[in-house]
């Protein structure tokens, strides 16, 4: 039942998005724009900094992952469509895991085109190991997209919603993007320091676990209004 | 305000006269020098940020699950209070640092982790000031991720290798240096109960006041 | 259901037991005792200005959020003291 109302609500935003595809699109642009910014403020002479590549893309897909929760829920706003999931007789951590995973899949989606676009202007060998990569990028996605899913949800009816996002998330997910960028950065060391990435990869799962734990419980309460 | 409250004011601040006393007669740390004196306003308003930020998630959980406004009332004037007492660590800290360390700050896990910690505590007070109704429980979930923080924070600094001095610091303290920094504490830690009183009286106050208008209005 | 579920995640990731000093900085080792008047002057830092920095901020800082406090429980107390001497004199 549980998964059925997940699967139910993912495809439901899925479904919406393909149709326009709009926040795909701007979400995508916005990342893109993000990281040619960094491009040309930081590379100097040809050179990107050391390390810049890692930081460059979590900071895009931060932010990107803001525009994309803000737009995703405003949405739902606009066609007053959360109230109607709300009053839908469905688990309310169902209807948070669903939310979840699209803005998941939405951000992944950003970051298959991103990565080989950091690559290639910062001349990181990001692409030299994929499978890690993606456990890395995966996991920082849920954690930053676990807390975002939740304080964008809560936030729908503020008022200064546009602004107060970014103001509560960041100061909540840098421990995620610290872990991901550190992560990251050693995976495109010359000699990979394996140690290393498996611990702040579980770092980041720690976070992962606690976050959506505290996010699971706290929704009921939070959206009832 | 209960009648503990005045004669409380009255033992802190004469706590608070004699604090610099027993500062002072304290001995000189062998490495730092005189610096080191700032370890015993340092140690004690980091002691009260952390435990306001633990009374500030504890009183957000009680609210957001039971919905008393008593509650929400703690947690916004314990959250005013962890940027206040954060921001005590968080400058007499680097000040302290800048001697000790060479550096101001330093990028490890404790201070990073205390700065967002104090970070997540001014974006509740923004969320109260400017999120409109319904912010209050919003602000709770807030503080439910803030509190989660604490633990970290404390703990970081024993698992990690860092500049900071670790947390074995504290037991093995001589009485002679132990003595201030724990009378230090006790004076913040009965300042920090008067603030959230008098804080809290505030919010009783405005809520008085929120009713008499509707009062007046019906 | 929620709060088993926080302990066994705290056993599992105690448990892992990953290596947790990798990779991060050495702290400055002394390798041996210079005494302070021996160091370059850009090395030899007054400590008083430090300290009186900091105390002087911790009892402003303080000092400054009492005031704060004090100044907002005045403007309520007067808007009470306004709003119930009207209903007093309007009789309700």
């Amino acid at each position: 039942m549980f998964a059925r109302v997940v699967w139910l609500v993912l495809r439901k935003d899925l479904t919406v998005e393909v149709r326009s595809l709009e926040i795909a699109y701007t979400t995508l642009f916005f990342a893109v724009s993000c990281v040619l910014v960094f491009a040309f403020a930081l590379v100097r002479e040809g050179r990107a900094p050391e390390d810049g590549a890692a930081g460059i893309l979590w900071i895009s897909i931060a932010f990107a992952g803001t525009l994309a929760l803000g737009r995703a829920f405003e949405r739902e706003r606009q066609s007053e469509t959360l109230r109607a999931l709300l009053l839908a007789p469905a688990a309310r951590p169902a209807i948070y895991v669903g939310k979840l995973l699209g803005i998941v899949a939405l951000l992944a989606a950003c970051e298959i085109v991103l990565v080989p676009l950091v690559a290639l202007l910062f001349q990181a060998p990001l692409l030299a190991q994929p499978g890690w990569l993606a456990i890395i990028l995966l996991a920082g996605t849920i954690g930053f997209a676990a807390v975002g899913t939740l304080f964008a949800a809560m936030l729908v009816r503020a008022r200064t919603r546009d602004v107060l996002l970014p103001v509560l998330l960041y100061p909540i997910t840098v421990p995620v993007i610290i872990a991901g960028v550190r992560a990251t950065a050693t995976l495109l060391q010359p000699e990979i320091d394996m140690d290393s990435v498996r611990f702040w990869l579980a770092l980041l799962g720690c976070f992962d676990v606690v976050f959506v734990t505290l996010a699971l419980w706290t929704f009921e309460p939070l959206m009832t209004d | 305000m209960p009648k503990w409250f005045f004669p409380g004011a009255i033992v802190c601040g004469l706590m608070f006269a004699v604090a610099p006393i027993l500062i002072a007669n304290a001995p000189y740390e062998s490495t730092m020098g005189l610096v080191q004196k700032i370890f015993y306003v340092h140690l004690p308003s980091a002691l009260i940020f952390l435990l306001a930020a633990v009374v500030c998630g504890v009183a957000s959980v009680r609210f957001l699950f039971g919905g008393n406004p008593r509650h929400d009332r703690i947690a916004w004037a314990a959250a005013e209070l962890v940027v206040l007492f954060g921001i005590i660590t968080l400058v007499t800290g680097p000040l302290w640092a800048r001697k000790a360390w060479g550096v101001w700050w330093q990028w490890d896990v404790r201070l990073t982790a205390s700065l967002m910690g104090w970070m997540v505590a001014v974006a509740y007070l923004l969320l109260r000031k400017y999120g409109g109704p319904g912010s209050d429980k919003l602000a709770a979930g807030l503080a439910l991720f803030g509190m989660a923080n604490v633990p970290f924070i404390y703990i970081s600094v024993n698992y990690w290798r860092t500049i900071h001095p670790t947390t074995d610091v504290l037991p093995t303290l001589p009485p002679s240096m132990g003595f201030p920094v724990w009378f230090t504490f006790a004076t913040f830690f009965l300042l920090f109960i008067l603030l959230l009183r008098m804080r809290v009286r505030l919010e009783e106050q405005r809520a008085q006041l929120d009713a008499l208008y509707l009062s007046a209005d019906a | 259901m929620v709060k088993r579920l926080l302990v066994a995640i705290l056993l599992a990731v105690a448990a892992l037991g990953v290596p947790v000093d990798t990779q991060q900085p050495e702290p400055k080792q002394q390798e041996e005792f210079l005494p302070i008047d021996q160091l370059p002057p850009q090395d030899q830092l007054p400590a008083a200005p430090l300290l009186v920095t900091a105390y002087c901020f911790v009892v402003l800082a303080l000092f400054a959020y009492l005031i704060s406090v004090a100044r907002r429980l005045g403007v309520v107390q007067r808007e009470l003291d306004r709003l119930q001497s009207d209903a007093r004199r309007g009789g309700t």
